[in-house]
């Protein structure tokens, strides 16, 4: 999995116990989410106990597959630091059915999203912070664009 | 049916103070005209006045020192009546008798109070409360921040791409609530927004946040509205029909933005359920809906949440408009909507519902002396809704 630069800051979380695999797995390129040992399903958003069975989660790296399964091109610049476009997107990440994740999709254009459009993880970096965004898998139909 | 505390209160009075685009108005003086009008209305005095409620702008305790009474009921903040908290607290209130006459206000400012700067007119919307108290409500709000995604037009058009392709909603369906309330607005002389929209007009909107673009959005405004909510003993002696809470209904947070199992449902679905739980009413008993319209889909939301269409049928409900138009079979939005008439956050349905029911309306009075009026409220994981009956 790829590292790339971050093109504009981000508003990212304080860290905690609950979140640090998950925001600086990146650095090893791993999409590091929490799994419950007991049930053995996924969380999402980052937590410490697993909302099914209340067992500790424990990270552990997912394959940074996923599918689009909504998304929305913003135009308007509601952060002076963020310039529009920014292709905003939930996808589903392929170890889970409801395994949820809001991210942004980079090299693709808006005309070529579709639902259920398989894209894989990259990592913006942001320092201590790695930013997980996505792009389509080649071969996906999904023309490059310019991101 | 149960006997709900709700059904012992009714609105005795309503106000509105002027409302505009950058008025330069003082929220204090807005907030006054309206509460000064609904006490009035009521045919009260402010010294009846024993409760004040609000949400946001002016302090009830300045709307307390204005008024010269020091009520003993005191509510506000956000509770699981989402922005319509206070009303519903009220009605309880006089329900269980802890008060007569409670004055019930929501004063909004276009510049200031947002929840993300609005950037100077549409794609702001949804907001109207500090980052940090919605953040409690809003357990992945943090994720979508991160993904950039810095506006409810961004998490609710996330929404709407879902209902889209779930259910085959298009664009064009969400132009025809768009040019419903556009049309109505031109009835409003209160409305911000009165020229005709076509849906050319519509579909060449500048972009917000697809599918979303900027008459998909509310109208930022300043402005104020208020109601009196009474004890049902007094609503023989107010001057005008007062009109009876039927049932109340609210939820919050459940699931956030987009963790839902059944997204893109809402609280709405949650609030909506509670609401019908308390009343022997069905959704057929509605004559007039007032619907939160922060965004086109989230009035969609509502239609399908309420039960006035079925799921995923409230693209093809609106198609054509003749449906939801004044003299159609369910009036939507007779003011103009927050899209046309302005962003009231809430509180102009209510307003509108209590008018319809009185026959009030005017020029876009619904025909047929409307009885039950159903007004619903919010969007994502916050949500309220409450049917009125004369």
């Amino acid at each position: 999995m790829t590292v790339i630069p971050a093109p504009a800051p981000r508003l990212l979380p304080a860290l905690d116990d609950a979140n640090r695999a998950f925001w600086t797995g990146g650095r090893d390129g791993n999409l590091m989410v929490g799994r419950c040992p007991a049930c053995r399903r996924w969380a999402l958003p980052p937590a410490t106990s697993c909302p099914e069975c209340g067992d500790a989660l424990v990270p552990e790296p997912a394959s940074g597959r996923a599918r689009v399964w909504t998304w929305t091109l913003n135009s308007h610049q509601y952060h002076p630091d963020v310039p529009p476009p920014t292709l905003i997107a939930i996808v589903v990440l392929d170890e889970q059915d409801d395994l949820r994740l809001a991210t942004n999709l980079v090299h693709v254009d808006e005309a070529a999203v579709r639902e259920g459009l398989p894209v894989q993880v990259l990592f913006e970096d942001h320092g201590e912070m790695f930013y997980p965004v996505f792009e389509p898998v080649a071969g996906a139909g999904a023309g490059a664009g310019a991101g | 049916m149960m006997h709900t505390p709700e059904k012992d209160a009714v609105v005795a009075g309503i106000g509105i103070s002027r409302i505009g685009r950058r008025t330069g108005i003082p929220h204090a003086e807005l907030t006054m005209e309206a509460v000064g009008q609904a006490i009035a209305d009521a045919g009260l005095a402010p010294s009846d006045i024993d409760g004040i409620a609000s949400l946001g702008d002016t302090p009830p305790s300045e709307v307390a020192r204005a008024l010269g009474v020091e009520p003993r009921y005191h509510g506000g903040g956000f509770d699981t009546g989402g922005l319509l908290s206070p009303v519903m607290a009220a009605a309880m209130a006089v329900g269980e008798g802890r008060a007569r006459h409670v004055v019930v206000y929501r004063t909004v400012q276009m510049l200031g109070g947002g929840m993300v700067p609005s950037g100077g007119g549409g794609g702001g919307g949804g907001g109207g409360e500090g980052l940090a108290s919605m953040a409690k409500v809003m357990v992945d709000v943090h994720e979508l921040l991160a993904a950039n995604a810095f506006s409810a037009a961004n998490w609710l058009a996330l929404a709407c791409r879902r209902h889209m392709e779930v259910y085959g909603t298009t664009k064009e369906q969400l132009g025809w609530l768009a040019i419903n309330s556009r049309a109505n607005a031109a009835l409003n002389p209160r409305a911000v927004y009165r020229e005709p929209m076509t849906m050319a007009d519509y579909l060449t909107a500048r972009p917000v946040s697809s599918p979303f673009g900027l008459y998909d959005c509310d109208v930022p405004v300043d402005g104020s509205i208020a109601v009196v909510v009474s004890t049902g003993a007094y609503a023989e002696d107010a001057p005008h029909p007062a009109l009876h809470f039927e049932a109340v209904g609210g939820a919050r947070a459940n699931g956030g933005w987009f963790h839902r199992a059944d997204y893109p449902k809402m609280a709405s679905a949650d609030a909506a359920a509670e609401m019908w739980g308390r009343t022997d009413l069905r959704p057929a008993d509605i004559d007039v809906a007032e619907l939160y319209d922060g965004f086109t889909f989230l009035t969609f939301a509502w239609l399908e949440a309420l039960g006035i269409c079925g799921e995923g049928e409230s693209g093809p409900f609106v198609e054509g408009g003749t449906r939801i138009a004044i003299g159609g079979e369910m009036p939507l939005n007779t003011y103009g909507g927050q899209l046309s008439a302005g962003r009231m956050h809430g509180y102009w349905v209510l307003h509108e519902a209590c008018l319809q029911l009185r026959g009030e309306a005017g020029a876009r009075q619904v025909p047929g002396s409307p009885r039950v009026a159903v007004v619903a409220n919010g969007g994502g994981p916050i949500a309220g809704c409450m049917l009125l009956r004369v």
